[in-house]
């Protein structure tokens, strides 16, 4: 038994915020198939809608712990959007993880990340904190997350 | 004293911009006084990506967005003092500021750049009721703590105001391993980007409270619970609507505000909507040589305008620089019906632009309406748009031919504009 239905989306491909229609026809416990999209303004977003509806993916942003630069925390990226499924999953890898300054940017701080092929990438280059500057946190405080007061 | 040809206030994207495109009209002597320790501004802290599709065709994270201009103003050889505090600008544009490398400095200025961002509304701003307990930051705060400095500010949160902050920090704190109980917006719409709702609410299935305020707050040391009440039409909290959470953490993203004390202090004209100065279509402040962009002139939802913005003021004052900017009188730009403000506010009417772009929000939702342009009170053009959202700045730029003949006013207005007119969302 086929179903035909209208789906509407707001697509997230950048800030415009379109407000997408997307005509989807599925098949009983089957991917849905997307027949038709409009009020996009772009060919973007099209294909977004018809990954969102069939296989949504998300571009993960997360920091890990860095010792001897700036912060304490290194913003890091994946290389490409993974399935939204596994955001936490790699959310647990990025937890895990653990950077020395110095750092350039795009440098590979989590290869292939959880089997995804998608790398986890340094966001941002960080020096290494010269030694006579002073650090607002202590040396060695550079470990995970506190959980200040809670 | 020592002087300098352009001082830019502020090494974020708004101050990085505006110093580069000054430098590449020509301008050889700049300063850009920065507050932290590098620049980069709040995009340091907005590990987040979607900066930078209208600039550089691509998706980029915030700190990724900010050291493309970082390095660009180290290539170009601009002077950055960081950690420099500016305490007082003066209208002859003399100014000083404090820095553990330079001590105290006053310097003669011949232009400005007014590039300061913006501060959050804290809870004092809003006057929520309850007890005073540790545990309520405002979202850009809470920021700051996840992603530079590395503290988790709480395990059960609660957010205040679905602005984009609050949205991301939603997300954020949900991925960080808290539980986001859910958010609360006064008003019956949100007042964040539409994507960031998706992206950092429906995709974690976190709930968005529209109408509701937060009535109470409980707590001896820390926060104990949180307390929203539903609001009515004049958004009074309704009795008997109370629904509480037990929560150690409330997060604010109740607006921001333009910070312009330095402005003030130099007597520039503020506008009372924007909260931020008074500008020609030069981006010039009411002090001849000193120019605003970015969050400080008003707050801005994508970091790609507050670019643009910062450039086209960087090359102004290259121009008043060096051959000068046209004076004289000028007509005023009016928000109409229907519109919360309209940028800049005045245009010289001597040496009109060849074109001319208005920034301006919408007061609320507004679906398949007219936008008209009327000069000195006739309609000179009308444009339809589809959706308008007070959280989405908008752009319209106007050619010299629609300006010829300006003499008194240019006003921007939604025809028909009812405030009951809501966007009912599909």
């Amino acid at each position: 038994m086929k179903e035909k239905r209208t789906e509407e989306l707001i697509c997230i491909v950048c800030p415009m915020g379109c407000r997408l229609r997307a005509e989807v026809e599925q098949a009983d416990g089957e991917t849905p198939q997307v027949l038709s999209v409009s009020g996009n303004s772009c060919p973007r977003g099209a294909r977004y809608a018809k990954e969102e509806l069939t296989a949504p993916t998300r571009t993960v942003t997360g920091t890990v712990s860095i010792e001897g630069g700036l912060y304490r925390r290194l913003p890091v990226i994946t290389s490409a959007p993974i399935p939204k499924d596994k955001i936490f999953d790699v959310m647990e890898e990025i937890h895990r993880a653990h950077a020395c300054a110095p750092v350039q940017i795009h440098d590979i701080i989590i290869p292939n990340v959880c089997g995804l092929g998608a790398d986890v990438l340094a966001a941002r280059t960080m020096e290494q904190r010269s030694s006579d500057d002073e650090s607002v946190f202590p040396a060695g405080s550079a470990g995970g997350f506190d959980h200040q007061g809670v | 004293m020592r002087t300098c040809d352009l001082v830019v206030i502020g090494g974020g994207s708004a101050g990085m911009a505006a110093a580069i495109a000054a430098r590449e009209k020509g301008v050889k002597d700049i300063l850009i006084l920065e507050r932290g320790e590098e620049t980069g501004g709040i995009l340091l802290q907005c590990i987040h990506n979607g900066f930078g599709l209208h600039t550089f065709g691509e998706e980029l994270s915030g700190p990724s967005y900010a050291e493309r201009f970082s390095d660009q103003v180290r290539s170009l050889g601009i002077a950055v003092e960081t950690n420099a505090l500016v305490l007082h600008l003066d209208t002859d544009r003399t100014l000083s500021y404090v820095s553990p490398r330079s001590g105290f400095v006053t310097l003669q200025a011949r232009c400005v750049i007014l590039a300061m961002g913006c501060r959050e509304r804290p809870r004092g701003a809003i006057g929520i009721p309850g007890a005073r307990p540790a545990g309520v930051w405002t979202a850009g705060a809470a920021q700051r703590y996840v992603n530079l400095d590395g503290f988790l500010p709480g395990r059960r949160v609660f957010i205040l105001g679905s602005g984009d902050i609050g949205l991301i920090m939603a997300r954020r704190m949900t991925l960080e391993g808290a539980k986001v109980l859910g958010v609360a917006e006064l008003m019956p719409y949100s007042n964040g980007l539409s994507r960031n709702l998706k992206q950092c609410l429906e995709d974690f299935q976190i709930p968005l409270y529209l109408s509701h305020t937060v009535t109470d707050i409980q707590g001896r040391e820390r926060v104990s619970a949180v307390t929203i009440s539903q609001v009515d039409e004049n958004r009074r909290p309704i009795p008997g609507s109370e629904k509480t959470f037990a929560v150690d953490t409330l997060l604010l993203s109740v607006g921001l505000l333009p910070e312009n004390t330095l402005s003030e202090e130099a007597g520039i004209e503020l506008h009372p909507r924007t909260r931020g100065p008074v500008v020609d279509e030069f981006l010039q402040a009411t002090i001849p040589g000193v120019f605003a962009c970015g969050n400080v002139l008003h707050v801005h939802d994508l970091v790609d305008f507050v670019t643009a913005e910062g450039k086209e003021a960087g090359e102004a004052a290259a121009r008043f620089l060096d051959a000068g900017l046209p004076a004289g009188p000028h007509a005023s730009v009016e928000a109409g019906e229907g519109i919360s403000y309209c940028l800049p506010q005045r245009i010289h009417t001597q040496a009109l632009p060849d074109s001319l772009t208005l920034s301006f929000r919408v007061l609320s939702p507004q679906r398949n309406v007219t936008l008209a342009v009327e000069k000195d009170g006739k309609c000179i053009k009308t444009l339809r748009r589809r959706v308008m959202l007070p959280a989405e700045m908008e752009r319209l730029t106007l050619q010299r031919e629609d300006l010829t003949g300006l003499q008194e006013s240019l006003r921007l207005r939604i025809m028909d504009f009812s405030q009951n007119g809501r966007l009912e969302e599909g």
